[in-house]
């Protein structure tokens, strides 16, 4: 299908897209467009106008500031994915990677964009909640931080305002005991999971703490499972599988009782990374 | 605010200005406005992979990018990697090899593969598997065009 009739507009700065932001309630903010345009052409989204933020200076690029790695919203996966900064200072980004969408899609979509449109079955917004990152808006008053627990509401709902533009993401800088764990199960690779699995944790002595487990594909948003967490820790593989406390509802790919299968697959892999060197 | 905008871009190295609805895609505009029909249209929200192009170096989805932000942009289409010969060797090796059934994937199959093959390192099977997954071919099965790129790569590289 083609897209229904929209007015475009290319803004120069944060202050004009947020500006054009609140001139135009039904307005929508172009990025990468790699999800964006997609509900377009299916007609299942119809907004009056887009701002694409393209041309915003200094919204791209990965950098180390204070302690944390800072991902600008604009950056291409693809950029992420040939960082030597995400390879060795975010491992669970750098492993992440590859599994979002497929190589034309990652030249063109954007870390933000995946973040702001958290998509439930999709690989950042897990990440970010696994390495307990935040994001960074610019809003009609001023810049906001937010933190990935606060961040996700529900289906495709954020804590971002009408108003707000996502500008980037942090996650914190991995050290010597940082462990990454990451994997998915999908039909196609580099299609959306049927269900997957951030996780992160630090090495302590023999065994492992902070563990962080996100699910993706299990619930409206991206879902920690604290209780499977804390059985993690203690060494305790089968234990932790069998304290997930998931009830993902069926959907397209798979029923509910095969995905929550799935995840113990997937926890028994990741914890296998999670115990590895680094 | 603007339904329609001037846009100015070049199209397989030659200069194209054109006036194009906001909400014209990439591969709408090459196909309708400049007849460039190289360029197919599958499914229109990014799974298939028939649309692929390139735009200033990189492949994109041609069903995923609009019209109006190729303004000033660099657009290569099978059209120009064909008559540049940029992609003669794989077009060969696609056709000695029955690599395409139909052919209506093969357009974007190609760009898809010579953006791999341009990297200048030899890729496994798994690799090249990997960068077409996002290519849909309802005919082959794949093992002809991963052999038929895999044949590219190695020829290219100077292996027998």
């Amino acid at each position: 299908m083609k897209p229904a009739p929209f007015a475009y507009a290319k803004a120069r700065s944060l202050d004009e897209a947020v500006a054009l932001l609140g001139e135009h309630e039904d307005a929508r903010l172009l990025a990468g467009g790699q999800s964006l345009i997609a509900t377009l052409n299916m007609r299942l989204s119809a907004p009056s106008l887009l701002i694409d933020i393209n041309g915003v200076g200094g919204l791209d690029g990965m950098a180390l500031k204070d302690g944390m790695v800072e991902i600008g919203a604009l950056t291409r996966h693809a950029a992420a994915e040939r960082s030597d900064v995400i390879a060795q200072h975010a491992p669970l980004v750098a492993r992440a990677m590859p599994h979002i969408g497929h190589a034309a899609i990652r030249n063109r979509g954007t870390i933000g964009g995946s973040i702001a449109f958290a998509d439930p079955a999709a690989e950042l917004p897990a990440c970010l909640l696994a390495l307990g990152g935040e994001v960074r808006t610019h809003g009609p008053k001023g810049k906001r931080t937010i933190k990935a627990d606060d961040f996700f509401k529900g289906l495709f709902e954020t804590a971002l305002g009408p108003q707000d533009v996502l500008t980037a993401i942090r996650v914190p800088v991995a050290g010597k005991d940082t462990r990454a764990g990451f994997a998915e199960l999908a039909r196609r690779h580099g299609d959306y999971a049927i269900v997957g699995l951030a996780a992160s944790a630090r090495a302590n002595g023999k065994g492992l703490s902070d563990v962080r487990l996100a699910f993706f594909g299990v619930g409206a948003t991206p879902v920690r499972t604290k209780k499977a967490e804390t059985v993690l820790a203690s060494g305790d593989v089968e234990g932790a599988v069998a304290a997930l406390d998931l009830d993902p509802p069926d959907d397209v790919q798979a029923t509910g009782a095969v995905k929550k299968h799935l995840a113990g697959v997937l926890l028994r892999r990741v914890a296998k990374q999670l115990m590895e060197a680094r | 605010m603007d339904h329609t905008l001037d846009i100015t871009l070049t199209v397989n190295g030659e200069r194209v200005n054109e006036r194009v609805e906001a909400r014209k895609t990439l591969v709408d505009f090459l196909r309708e406005d400049l007849a460039l029909t190289g360029s197919h249209v599958g499914c229109e929200h990014g799974v298939c992979g028939a649309c692929t192009v390139r735009v200033d170096g990189a492949i994109v989805r041609g069903c995923l990018m609009l019209a109006v932000q190729c303004d000033g942009a660099a657009v290569v289409t099978i059209e120009g990697l064909s008559d540049s010969g940029e992609v003669a060797d794989l077009q060969a090796a696609f056709e000695q090899r029955n690599a395409l059934q139909c052919g209506y994937c093969t357009p974007g199959m190609l760009t898809a593969a010579q953006e791999l093959l341009k990297r200048g390192a030899m890729p496994s099977r798994d690799e090249i598997r990997e960068h077409i997954s996002g290519n849909y071919c309802r005919c082959t099965g794949y093992h002809a065009i991963v052999d038929a790129i895999e044949a590219v790569a190695k020829a290219r590289a100077g292996r027998p």
